[in-house]
């Protein structure tokens, strides 16, 4: 994997604290496109936190964010957006009430020529994305409550990857799936990493890491323990940083 | 073990084959039915009751019903919006102190103050009046909107100081006294023989709202077939077609039936030249006034909540305040227009109010934010938010409103009418989780 001219993001220097704890700590991490960047450590560790800050939940204490080379300033999800940048939450930030097509399209409804919200291209173009990303989803007229995890997964996943995202950030997209849905997951990183995204993986089991990620950047205690090139170390070396807070040079 | 309740529901679609699959193809929302069947129970109850005990059934006449509905006016603006502070997870409990206060500014601007610079009875008083009170109205919501939002002070602490304040306010600024009357075409907005629109009105209203829900019937035909989705069948269009023309016609044949009483056709008759025939003039009151601000607010107001944005993100953020916030909507600024349009209606309902009555009081509006609760409450509005219509709100109004007129009519003192409406509150919210409890 090459990685050459500038990083589609760079997150240089980011510190957050929350009531005189700091969450993150003088954190430096950088994506390119067409890249998967696995973030790593345990819980609390801060990965969570660091993304928030790129996705406009939080707003960073120190530090700069840039994209493609250029300083931005992201104080809210509407500015993250701006950028092209979308995520995947943990908690898939899905309005129970509503039906996935309104979830697909909240904060960006389709309208009509009056300015009404234009219910039924929505659903048409809900419609077509499932069908692309999970073939049987059927639920379209029915709150998003009804549905199991695996469903309102993929509408979480539908939304980010419906707006033409160059940045997507997901933060523990398999944890509530099967075995068959993961193995979709995995296949729609691989795609959308040939198109050329970058993607912020946060993930805590070490065999997707391997498996999906180019890079990984390792967290302990709101700091960076280090990155490494996913195929230059084994897992033991990732288990080793993650747990002792060593690099692989350090640890051999 | 307590999931064989959750079974019984469908076991009982698979019993009531034809009527639910009737519900299916009508797609009529099974809840919307429970509220008109309560209704139509309460009404006829009513009339029941006076005719085997008081020997005469009064609750369905043309003039009871007539009144109904201007009685149920003031309330129901309110409660339209009280749907949106409600599905946002807030609550307003300053709307009647508010409507005091504003009702109270208003008779103050158009008997004290506009007269003296245009003159008594000038055709712009009235105008200048409703405006300035409903702006009030939104300047007050958005200033609760903005504590409450930018500065997250809970709605229910700013709207209980509102009530205080408000209430306060409305007997200062008059000094207690009682402004009336108000100006002359001022109170047309309240109803009464002159505030209704006549029989030729009514029926011009009637044909526009059937072809209003024709117009609604073809339109989302069409809208369906462009995008392939199921199509109701076409018996189901023409069944729900007749039904809407249906109600809006059988209403306006009763407002059309109660005629103005006797002395105002003399008064009517004197003033325009007519003699009066022998056997009395019929002269219809046809649709109120407030009854028509409250169909046309009833109507936007869904419009805004199932067609806009804004709607969109009102049930958005009652469903998850936090996925609102992270989709990109920008939360204290909706919460602020919220409250606006809160007081937007609470200032339009003032208007109604204070012309029905004439006069404007500063105990106006005393526990209506109660009575406005109650009925988006009992229209199924979800005190945990995320879920409330526009049109249930209504019809909790219309219900409200109704065991009372009955009580009235019926002869039962103010104690049991609290009594009743207090006890009817807490069973709708109970049979409405009993309902979610069978169809989640």
């Amino acid at each position: 994997m090459a990685r050459t001219g500038t990083p589609l993001v760079e997150l240089r220097d980011i510190s957050i604290s929350f009531g005189g704890i700091k969450a993150v700590d003088h954190v430096t991490v950088d994506l390119y496109p067409g890249e998967v960047v696995g973030l790593l450590g345990h819980n609390g560790a801060g990965k969570s936190t660091l993304i928030k800050c790129l996705s406009g939940a939080y707003k960073a204490d120190a530090g700069e964010i840039l994209i493609n080379g250029k300083p931005v300033d992201i104080n809210n999800p509407r500015d993250a957006r701006a950028h092209n940048i979308e995520t995947i939450y943990q908690t898939l930030a899905l309005a129970d009430n509503l039906d996935a097509a309104s979830n697909l399209f909240l904060g960006r409804e389709l309208v009509n020529s009056m300015g009404f919200v234009d219910d039924s291209s929505m659903e048409a173009e809900t419609r077509k994305i499932m069908g692309r990303l999970n073939p049987n989803f059927r639920k379209f007229n029915v709150p998003v409550s009804a549905l199991s995890g695996g469903q309102r997964q993929s509408v979480a996943i539908a939304r980010a990857v419906y707006f033409n995202a160059k940045i997507l950030i997901m933060d523990e997209p398999t944890a509530a799936l099967g075995p068959h849905e993961t193995q979709m997951v995995a296949e729609l990183i691989q795609e959308l990493k040939a198109q050329g995204l970058g993607i912020f993986l946060i993930e805590h089991d070490i065999h997707n890491v391997m498996k999906l990620c180019d890079r990984a950047s390792v967290m302990k205690n709101g700091q960076l323990v280090g990155t490494v090139n996913v195929n230059e170390v084994t897992d033991e070396d990732i288990l080793g940083m993650i747990i002792l807070g060593k690099t692989p040079a350090q640890a051999a | 073990m307590s999931q064989p309740s959750l079974q019984s529901p469908a076991t009982q679609t698979a019993h009531l084959g034809p009527f639910s699959r009737f519900l299916k193809a009508t797609e009529i929302d099974t809840r919307l039915l429970g509220m008109i069947g309560a209704l139509l129970l309460i009404w006829i109850g009513f009339h029941l009751y006076g005719v085997l005990v008081n020997g005469f059934g009064a609750f369905l006449t043309p003039r009871n019903l007539w009144n109904l509905t201007v009685q149920t006016s003031s309330i129901g603006i309110m409660a339209t919006g009280m749907v949106l502070v409600i599905v946002t997870r807030n609550i307003d409990l300053s709307v009647g102190s508010l409507l005091g206060f504003c009702a109270m500014i208003m008779g103050i601007l158009q008997v004290w103050i506009l007269p003296k610079y245009l003159g008594l009875g000038d055709p712009m008083i009235w105008g200048l009046t409703c405006l300035a009170g409903v702006a009030l109205g939104t300047l007050i919501g958005a200033f609760h909107g903005w504590l409450i939002a930018y500065l997250t002070i809970p709605a229910f602490i700013v709207t209980l100081g509102g009530l205080l304040v408000w209430r306060g306010a409305a007997f200062l600024v008059a000094r207690g006294e009682t402004i009336s009357p108000v100006d002359a075409t001022f109170a047309l907005l309240g109803g009464g023989p002159y505030g209704s629109i006549g029989a030729t009105g009514s029926w011009l209203v009637c044909g526009l709202g059937c072809l209003v829900i024709i117009w609604m019937l073809v339109g989302g035909r069409r809208s369906r077939m462009q995008h392939a989705f199921p199509l109701r069948p076409m018996w189901a269009e023409y069944f729900l077609g007749l039904l809407g023309c249906g109600i809006v016609i059988a209403a306006t044949l009763v407002v059309n039936a109660y005629p103005w009483p006797k002395g105002i056709v003399r008064q009517y008759a004197e003033r325009n030249g007519i003699t009066v025939p022998e056997e009395g003039l019929f002269i219809s009151h046809g649709f109120a006034i407030p009854v028509l601000i409250l169909l046309a607010v009833g109507i936007c107001m869904s419009v805004l909540m199932s067609r806009t944005r804004f709607g969109r993100y009102v049930y958005a953020i009652g469903g998850n305040p936090d996925a609102a916030e992270l989709s990109g909507i920008n939360t204290r600024w909706m919460k602020v227009k919220i409250f606006a349009l809160m007081g937007f209606l609470t200032g339009l309902s003032s208007v109604v109010a204070s012309a029905r009555l004439n006069s404007a009081t500063n105990s106006l509006g005393t526990l209506d934010e109660l009575y406005v609760i109650a009925a988006a409450v009992i229209g199924g509005t979800s005190l945990a938010g995320g879920v409330g219509t526009i049109y249930g709100a209504i019809i909790g109004a219309l219900v409200m409103q109704s065991l009372q007129t009955g009580m009235v009519l019926i002869g039962f003192d103010a104690a049991i009418q609290n009594i009743v409406v207090g006890g009817v509150l807490v069973l709708a919210v109970y049979l409405d989780i009993l309902y979610r409890r069978g169809t989640k």
